[in-house]
This record gives C-alpha cells, sequence and structure tokens, in this order.
C-alpha cells in the first residue's frame, strides 16, 4: 500500500524528441549473397544500425531495465505503483502484469498489452548498455536465454511483444506512443540480413 | 458481438457492440452489480478490482471479449451477510472504510492476494495490495489483511 502518493500522477506521458531519427529509409534490402567484402561489410554496419537503432529505442529498452524496474513512457520513468520483476518477470503474486496488462493495447484506458506481456528476463538487461554491450548479450547463450542465432532473429523479428513496438497504441492521455525509428519491414529486412551475414557486431 | 460467461456463478449472456467495452461497464451498468467502482478508468487506482477466474483483474482495463467463457467473481459473489468472506469479515471488525468507495476493490484485491499467500507479510502487502484510497484507511486496512490471513487459516484448519 505504497502507491497512494501515485493516483494524483495519472500517467501523462511525454513525448521526447525521436532517438537516431532519419536516415534509414530509402535504402536497399541487403543481400549478402553478392559483392565485395568491403561492400558486405559495410552493408552488415547498415543494418547492425538500423537493428540497433530500434533495440536501443524506449519501446524496447523500457521493458529490458537494469534495476528490475520495468520503464514506462517516453522519459522511461519507474514504472508507477512501485511494480518491479517480483516472480517470474510477471510482477507479484496478486497483483500481476496481466492484472492491468491484457494481450491487446486497451484503448479505453491507454493500458498497453500484447500476448505474453512480462519484462524481459534479468539475464537481458540492457538499459544503460552501449548498443555493442547490448548485441553482444543478444548473442550470448548465457544471456539470452540460451538461444541460436537462428532463435534471437526469429525472436526479433517475430515475437509478438517484440513486434508490438510498432503497434504500441495510446498512453493514458490519448496520445499515440512513439514508435521506433525505422519502419518494422525494413526493421525485419535488416535483422536477417545482418543475422545471415554472420551476425558481426562492428567496432564501436 | 455476444459474449457468455459466469459471474459470482452464475451463466450470462451479453449481447454487446463493441467487445472492446470494459468488463467495469458491462459489470455495472449491464449486469447492474454496482459494488465495483469506477475510480480513474486507467487501471491506476483500483477501485474497480474484481476477480477473472481468480486472478485479481482491474475491469475498467479488461476488454469484455476476453471475458468469455470465463468466471468473474465481484464485491457482491465474495460472500454474503449471513456467511461472509474473511476478508469482509476482517473489514467488518477493524471497521476499515470511510467514504467506502476503494474499499471493495481493495477486498477483491486482498481476496486474490490470500489466495495465492494465505500468511502475506507487511512486504507482501505492500507490493501487491497496491490500489488508492483516497480516505487514508491504510493503517486500517492493512491490520484488516492480517486478520483476515488469521481468519482465513483457522477456517481451514477446522474445515
Ligand atoms: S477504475 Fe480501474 S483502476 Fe481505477
Ligand atoms: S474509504 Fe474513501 S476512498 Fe477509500
Amino acid at each position: 500500500m505504497r502507491s497512494q502518493k501515485l493516483l494524483y500522477v495519472i500517467p501523462v506521458l511525454l513525448c521526447a524528441s525521436i532517438l537516431f531519427a532519419g536516415g534509414f529509409t530509402n535504402s536497399e534490402p541487403n543481400g549478402a549473397a553478392e559483392g565485395s567484402s568491403e561492400e558486405l561489410s559495410s552493408s552488415s554496419e547498415e543494418n547492425f544500425d538500423k537493428m540497433m537503432a530500434v533495440l536501443m529505442h524506449k519501446r524496447c529498452v523500457n521493458c529490458h531495465p537494469s534495476d528490475n524496474i520495468p520503464k514506462q513512457g517516453e522519459d522511461s520513468h519507474p514504472h508507477y505503483f512501485d511494480m518491479a520483476r517480483g516472480e517470474g518477470n510477471l510482477g507479484y503474486q496478486a497483483t500481476t502484469c496481466n492484472t492491468c496488462h491484457q494481450s491487446e493495447n486497451n484503448d479505453y484506458s491507454g493500458v498497453p498489452g500484447a500476448p505474453e506481456w512480462s519484462l524481459a528476463p534479468e539475464s537481458m538487461k540492457w538499459e544503460g548498455l552501449t548498443r555493442t554491450e547490448i548485441a553482444e548479450s543478444m548473442l550470448d547463450p548465457k544471456r539470452n536465454g540460451g538461444r541460436t542465432h537462428h532463435e534471437v532473429m526469429e525472436h526479433l523479428t517475430e515475437h509478438e511483444l517484440v513486434l508490438w513496438a510498432w503497434e504500441p497504441g495510446i498512453d493514458a492521455a490519448g496520445n499515440h506512443r512513439e514508435l521506433p525509428p525505422v519502419p518494422v519491414e525494413e526493421y525485419i529486412e535488416a535483422v536477417k540480413a545482418w543475422f545471415e551475414a554472420g551476425a558481426v557486431i562492428p567496432a564501436e | 458481438m455476444k459474449v457468455s460467461f459466469t459471474i459470482n456463478g452464475q451463466a450470462q449472456s451479453i449481447e454487446i457492440e463493441d467487445g472492446n467495452t470494459p468488463l467495469l461497464w458491462v459489470v455495472r451498468d449491464m449486469l447492474d452489480l454496482k459494488g465495483t467502482k469506477f475510480g480513474c478508468g486507467k487501471a491506476a487506482c483500483g477501485a474497480c478490482t474484481l476477480h477473472v477466474d481468480g486472478e485479481a483483474v482491474r475491469s475498467c482495463s479488461y476488454a469484455v471479449k476476453f471475458a468469455e467463457g470465463k468466471s468473474v467473481t465481484t464485491i457482491e459473489g465474495l460472500g454474503t451477510r449471513e456467511n461472509p468472506h474473511p476478508v469482509q469479515q476482517a473489514w467488518v471488525e477493524h471497521v476499515v472504510p470511510q467514504c467506502g468507495y476503494c474499499q471493495p476493490g481493495f477486498m477483491m484485491a486482498t481476496a486474490a492476494l490470500l489466495e495465492k499467500n494465505p500468511n502475506p507479510t507487511d512486504e507482501d502487502i505492500d507490493n501487491n495490495i497496491i490500489n488508492v484510497c483516497r480516505c487514508a484507511t491504510y493503517v486500517r486496512m492493512r491490520k484488516a489483511i492480517h486478520r483476515a490471513a488469521e481468519l482465513t487459516q483457522s477456517a481451514n484448519q477446522t474445515s
């Protein structure tokens, strides 16, 4: 019962400027099979840039916290009501993520939702990491839930909770949540091409 | 669309144009069960808490279509005047409510907590009972939650 202070803060989510804006449209899909090795590595870097611009966006990082506290909104403030990771990344015993979040966004309340709504496991903490560190963590089976590269690629391009980032709905004030800076189709193509080209993490 | 569910043990079917209508509105305005309250409509206060298949849910943020085939319990179905739920009994003993508006939500949240954790610590209460009471009945509420846990345990021992 610590939340009495919080009702007065009905979520009015702030609009922040778009990170990594621009520069990602109109590029050709990258075929890894042809071209010089220089071309290959530059297209791989381009794909990496696009992928990481998305993965470092608040729609992703808000649920990959480093302090077990989910974040909310465009300003990534700590989740209201002192919600935390709790058990199994799903909140507390009787007040779970699903007490409020369902499998779809709710436009009446402004509460976001998607299938399997939860925090990313603790080993997948991304908040505060550089893009290289996030990429390393993502490829490390000790931290990525034992996933192979192919499974990580599938997770990043097919998982409904990941793809929710492009359909994030409206917030409690009726404002549309900010989308990641790369269109979803372009992101999916870039992720697949980057993995197909060997998932090379460029030097910072 | 048609949505069928049980509510407080009774089978119920409703016809509704928008399946995304909050369950809270259906419960209050179509089924005339006014015990569940509207506070914020933003899943922030907990006044609208009820149970869906035994889990606490904030019904202002729960599309009625998701209730299809499920079992909904509202404060009206928690206990009766003759046979109150331990949470209701404890609330009476500690004279918890002031204006009363938030109380059904708190009692439903507490009942859900005791189902999962029959002997919650203060920390468990802090973590799980995060509804809002504008009259600040939190001190009595905490005592009542511990009392409800005692009542639940003694009921379990005698049964
Ligand atoms: S009315 Fe549902 S949480 Fe406030
Ligand atoms: S008793 Fe009045 S709001 Fe809680």
